[in-house]
């Protein structure tokens, strides 16, 4: 982590729609510095009166690729920072950031596995890039993803999902749909539970690390989960995404 | 000129009342209480628990459960900041004053720091004087309940005037040092005291 964070004014490139309520933003900046998987950024708004308002949004891309940054950000009914990004914000806008913060939900290829990563709802950004990641890094860890998602409309960065399980070896991902399923599903249907995670988990072996992130009640029924499966302590990492966590 | 770079179209979520003055730059206001932590939330067994005071003490003290829980207690209603951005008006605590618990000590002339360390292996660092003269206290009670564990339950250190990180969930007890040594958080980047209205984030702010 750099000795200082100082705001830069970072552009627009790019904006993708990844679902019905979450976009990725891609922004190029001036002082762009190599980050860990799982960190994050803050983004600073400034009104003409001078009021503020800041969030921080976990980065999306792989820190091998040098120059910009992927964010990607769910759309909060009501939220301050989001709509704005969503409903205001175009490619060629400019935008104020820092970073990158955190240095413990963090993994990097060095840090080997194997890897359990357990994911609700767009608590799936941080995660992703551990596995975008691990295939920029080459890396053959193995690793198993188990995303939890409302419906299959819910899905983020589904396509990518499906490319990386059949060009990478050594990746699992399973998903679960807890409100709908389509015709046909063959994945999880219900919340995450003990019995699932044992069933993902167990090819694993028992030295693995996980990395647990999404809405407050999954984080602590899947820690305490794994706990009960004879996780240590120190091998669950747990991050939060509440409606007023500050990270959506 | 406001600091920082006015943003397109930006206009802002105002909150219309005398409360703006209660929340610190960057800060916006939250009527639920988000929970964050590290690792997983610790399994406490009452019977196990005590709270213990070492270091640079002439000599240390610890309490179990029990005792902890008849010295003497005060309600608390304080405002909370988290470094996520957050602030959280009016939150209404019971506990004990740090003041009161080291009544029961005698500090060395070179105690000057303290590290709070917790159940779960968390440590956070204060200056003495932050934790003295009325400005930070051990709650086990949150909104007349007692303390939620995934909030810290059974007892948590509440320091209101500093970013919430510096509030250790799960606090077991305090070791006073000499000089300043970083806790988790603070050697991870975040800054070393995180005073909200100095918007003391992180390392350099």
């Amino acid at each position: 982590m750099k000795s200082v964070l100082e705001w830069q004014i970072a552009t627009v490139q790019a904006i993708c729609q990844e679902t019905h309520r979450v976009k990725t933003f891609t922004l190029a900046l001036p002082d762009w510095s190599p980050h860990r998987a799982g960190q994050h950024y803050d983004i600073r708004l400034t009104a003409p009166d001078g009021y503020q308002a800041q969030r921080s949004y976990s980065i999306a891309s792989e820190p091998e690729r040098r120059g910009e940054l992927d964010l990607t950000v769910e759309r909060i009914e009501n939220g301050e920072v989001s709509t704005y990004l969503h409903d205001v914000l175009i490619p060629g806008d400019q935008i104020e950031v820092r970073g990158p913060i955190g240095g413990y939900f963090v993994w990097e290829a060095s840090m080997a596995g194997p890897l359990l990563l357990v994911a609700g709802g767009s608590g799936i950004v941080p995660l992703m890039v551990m596995i975008r990641h691990r295939r920029a890094a080459r890396s053959t860890v193995p690793t198993r993803l188990l995303y939890s998602s409302r419906t299959a409309e819910d899905i983020i960065y589904a396509e990518e999902m499906d490319q990386l399980v059949a060009t990478q070896p050594g990746l699992g991902i399973y998903h679960t749909l807890t409100r709908a399923q389509p015709h046909g599903w063959t994945g999880y249907a219900r919340r995450i539970d003990v019995d699932m995670l044992r069933e993902v988990a167990t090819p694993l072996g028992s030295a693995l690390r996980s990395y647990v992130c999404g809405p407050t009640s999954l984080v602590e029924s899947v820690a305490d989960q794994l706990t009960a499966l004879g996780l240590p302590a120190d091998r669950i990492r747990t991050e939060r995404f509440g409606p007023t966590g500050g990270t959506l | 000129m406001p600091k920082g770079f006015i943003s397109r179209g930006f206009q802002g979520r105002r909150v219309q009342s005398d409360d703006q003055s209660r929340i610190p730059p960057g800060q916006h206001e939250t009527a639920d209480f988000p929970v964050l932590s590290a690792g997983p939330t610790p399994r406490i067994v009452l019977e196990a628990w005590t709270f213990e005071i070492n270091g640079l003490v002439k000599k240390p003290i610890h309490w179990t459960w029990d005792e902890f829980r008849k010295l003497k207690s005060q309600p608390y209603t304080v405002d909370i900041h988290c470094v996520t951005k957050w602030t959280k008006l009016g939150t209404q605590w019971e506990g004990v004053s740090v003041d009161t618990l080291l009544e029961y000590v005698e500090l060395e002339p070179n105690a000057h720091f303290v590290t709070a360390f917790c159940d779960g292996g968390y440590t956070t660092n204060l200056p003495l004087e932050d934790i003295t003269g009325g400005k930070a206290f051990i709650a086990y009670n949150y909104d007349g309940r007692p303390l939620p564990r995934e909030h810290g339950g059974p007892a948590r250190l509440v320091v209101p005037h500093l970013y919430f990180w510096k509030s250790a969930k799960w606090v077991r007890g305090f070791t006073f040092t000499e000089q300043d040594e970083l806790g988790f958080w603070e050697s991870l980047g975040y800054h070393r005291r995180g005073d909200p209205w100095k918007e003391q984030r992180y390392r350099g702010d």
